[in-house]
């Protein structure tokens, strides 16, 4: 296993207003080829913002990226460095993601033509690639409205594998899709991770789908790692109590009449971030030290990582229960 | 009584292609203060079967069959019947939030409308409902959210205002359409706990759309899974769930993330998609992508299979019969 994604201490800031607001605030991270990393956390808490830091979309105001090696540039109106070619992304929305009035087939394309192609040969290319989707070959010379939302995102993946990505960086991938589509677009995934032995970091707020599909699972709140970790540390014991509330509220499908528990209150501000801990003012756990500092990730004795008092580096886990 | 009981519902839309058939002779009930869940992908008919119960199919829709309400027939209503049922008899709430909430107006404005207009009652009385209304929804601090615009809440607060705006009229049956769909799970969680409360409290009957099963099992009574336009199962949450019969509904079921075997990444599907409105295969609509499907369920159209009082599917195959007590057929 080798290391090809490595986010640095990145922060990025967007100006609303003329405010800083601070959307994401330190993330170190990575990312080796052939794994899925999941990244969960309630919407607000700028995971598709790190998630368009990571390919250069927006640019960090601190820290950096290094992918396969080197810096992740932001991208421009000129050419993107060829090295940057093999790190794409895939959107949640695929009706926003395609141009409705080009063909499937050209879209597919561009991104071989950009990399030296002739149109004929990358147009040839195009259609393995819908057929490695699993969409037919002759879907080349339709139109974006002439597919449902699960072929639609098929296309925007087989756009993404255009470039012989090695990383891509899946922000709400099935989040838009129906039942029968989404188990099947996540299967293709997995399928082509393992295929092309890519490294894949899947943005998702569904926890229950992040921990069938991941191999680690980072949990973001408000702008930062609260807790990384294997899958099934994260899911079987969790040891932030963000990360214990999140797998509380999930409703089990069994026909028992479980009923999830509520996490009261909101994701605060980013304008405005609590001190100390920034979970703290929902967290049903917090003492008084917590309102003062904010904890940094430590590493406990099964590897993962966590920032809260309650963990003491070093240690094994200590169980957390919500009342 | 039940408070609903709805028969042979078919409806009809105006496609670019002529007519077709969104909702295809559906027959259900819901009972004083239960909770039924409809389930179905996109295209199922499920919002248009809602949309029919108010009156408010798009340009061209129509209906036809029975639906009675409180004993009467409101499918025949004119317009202004429609009117005067609608937010006062049965109220309804959508997937989002935002868009069904007006961005320039205060949420005094919004709240206290209905009030105005259904009961006739002053300015003041309004807004004193208005204020109980907000604090039954657990809005906190209900005098300062009465001045406040929209866009000054969460997702999960202007939910819980939308809920409290169908409710103000005190309605007997409250639609659901995907009313969690566009939120938090950790907000999910919230508004579930709140549909269950004003259930116990005020004896309010729910009808929930949705495709997430995990909502449905923590939320309802009894369950009705759609597939094209028809019921393919009906039943108990809890033997629906846990004993699934129609070939459709278990593989959804399957299809659930937390029910793949083992630790494998891999997600069980059902193959194929839903078939588009207009274009629903003749038979059982399902057969298409069904294993079990025999020569017959190409033409034949299923009819009732009653398994218990309660549990019913329409599957003439019945591949899973032996895991449990033999169907009755009706």
């Amino acid at each position: 296993m080798k290391e090809i994604l490595s986010i640095n201490d990145v922060v990025v800031e967007y100006n609303r207003h003329g405010l800083k607001v601070r959307a994401v605030a330190g993330v170190d991270l990575t990312l080796n080829s052939g794994e899925i990393l999941g990244l969960v956390g309630e919407s607000g808490c700028g995971k598709s913002t790190l998630g368009k830091a990571i390919v250069g979309i927006l640019s960090p105001v601190t820290g950096e990226v290094v992918f396969d090696g080197k810096k992740v540039k932001k991208l421009t109106r000129g050419k993107r460095p060829s090295h940057l070619r093999n790190l794409q992304m895939v959107f949640q929305d695929p009706y926003g993601s395609l141009n409705p009035r080009r063909k499937i087939g050209i879209q597919i394309a561009d991104g071989l033509i950009v990399a030296g192609a002739s149109k004929k040969l990358a147009l040839l290319k195009a259609e393995d690639l819908l057929e490695k989707v699993g969409l037919p070959r002759n879907a080349v010379g339709r139109f974006p409205h002439q597919f449902s939302g699960g072929q639609r995102q098929r296309i925007s993946i087989a756009r993404a594998l255009a470039a012989s990505p090695t990383v891509i960086i899946a922000d709400e991938p099935i989040s838009a899709l129906d039942t029968s589509s989404q188990a099947q677009v996540a299967n293709l995934l997995v399928n082509l991770v393992d295929e092309f032995d890519m490294g894949m970091v899947f943005i998702s707020h569904d926890l229950s789908i992040v921990r069938r599909i991941s191999d680690r699972v980072a949990v973001m709140y408000l702008g930062k790692i609260v807790e990384v970790g294997t899958v099934d540390q994260i899911w079987n014991n969790p040891s932030h109590p963000y990360t214990r509330a999140l797998i509380s509220a999930i409703p089990h499908a069994d026909g028992t009449s479980f009923m999830p528990q509520d996490l009261p209150g909101d994701v605060p501000n980013p304008m405005n971030p609590p001190s100390g801990c920034r979970f703290h003012p929902r967290c049903p756990l917090a003492k008084e030290e917590c309102r003062g500092e904010e904890p940094e990730l430590r590493r406990l004795a099964d590897g993962r990582d966590v920032a809260c008092v309650l963990q003491t580096a070093g240690s094994q886990p200590v169980t957390i229960t919500l009342n | 009584m039940d408070l609903l009981t709805v028969e042979n519902l078919t409806v009809t839309l105006a496609t670019g292609s002529g007519e077709a058939q969104a909702v295809r002779n559906l027959s259900f009930n819901v009972g004083r203060g239960e909770i039924l869940g409809v389930a179905g992908e996109s295209g199922s008919g499920k919002t248009m079967t809602a949309l029919s119960m108010l009156g408010l199919l798009p340009y061209k829709g129509k209906a036809t069959g029975s639906i009675k309400f409180d004993g009467k027939e409101i499918l025949t209503s004119t317009k202004r019947e429609y009117r005067d049922l609608r937010g006062k008899e049965i109220a309804m709430i959508f997937q989002d939030p935002m868009t069904s909430l007006h961005p320039m107006l205060t949420v005094e404005v919004q709240l206290t409308e209905h009030l105005r207009h259904h009961r006739k009652v002053s300015k003041s009385a309004a807004r004193n409902s208005a204020l109980e209304l907000l604090a039954t929804v657990k809005i906190p601090e209900p005098a300062a959210a009465l001045r406040a615009h929209p866009s000054q809440f969460s997702g999960g607060m202007r939910q819980r205002i939308a809920i409290a705006m169908a409710l103000a009229c005190e309605p007997k049956l409250l639609i659901a359409d995907e009313p969690t769909t566009a939120l938090d799970v950790t907000v999910q969680a919230g508004i579930l706990k709140l549909l269950h409360q004003l259930r116990k409290d005020r004896n309010l009957s729910v009808m929930v759309i949705t495709h997430d099963l995990g909502v449905l099992s923590s939320l309802t009574d009894r369950i009705m899974i759609m597939y094209a336009g028809s019921e393919v199962e009906s039943g108990l949450t809890s033997d629906l769930l846990r004993n699934p019969r129609h070939p459709y509904t278990k593989g959804l079921i399957a299809a659930l993330p937390g029910n793949s075997e083992g630790n494998s990444k891999k997600l069980l599907s059902i193959d194929g998609m839903p078939p588009e409105l207009g274009n629903f295969p003749p038979g059982c609509a399902f057969h298409t992508r069904c294993k079990y499907a025999e020569e017959s369920c190409k033409k034949i159209t299923p009819e009732i299979l009653n398994l218990t009082p309660t549990h019913r599917i329409f599957c003439p195959v019945n591949p899973f019969s032996e895991l449990s007590n033999s169907g009755i057929k009706s």
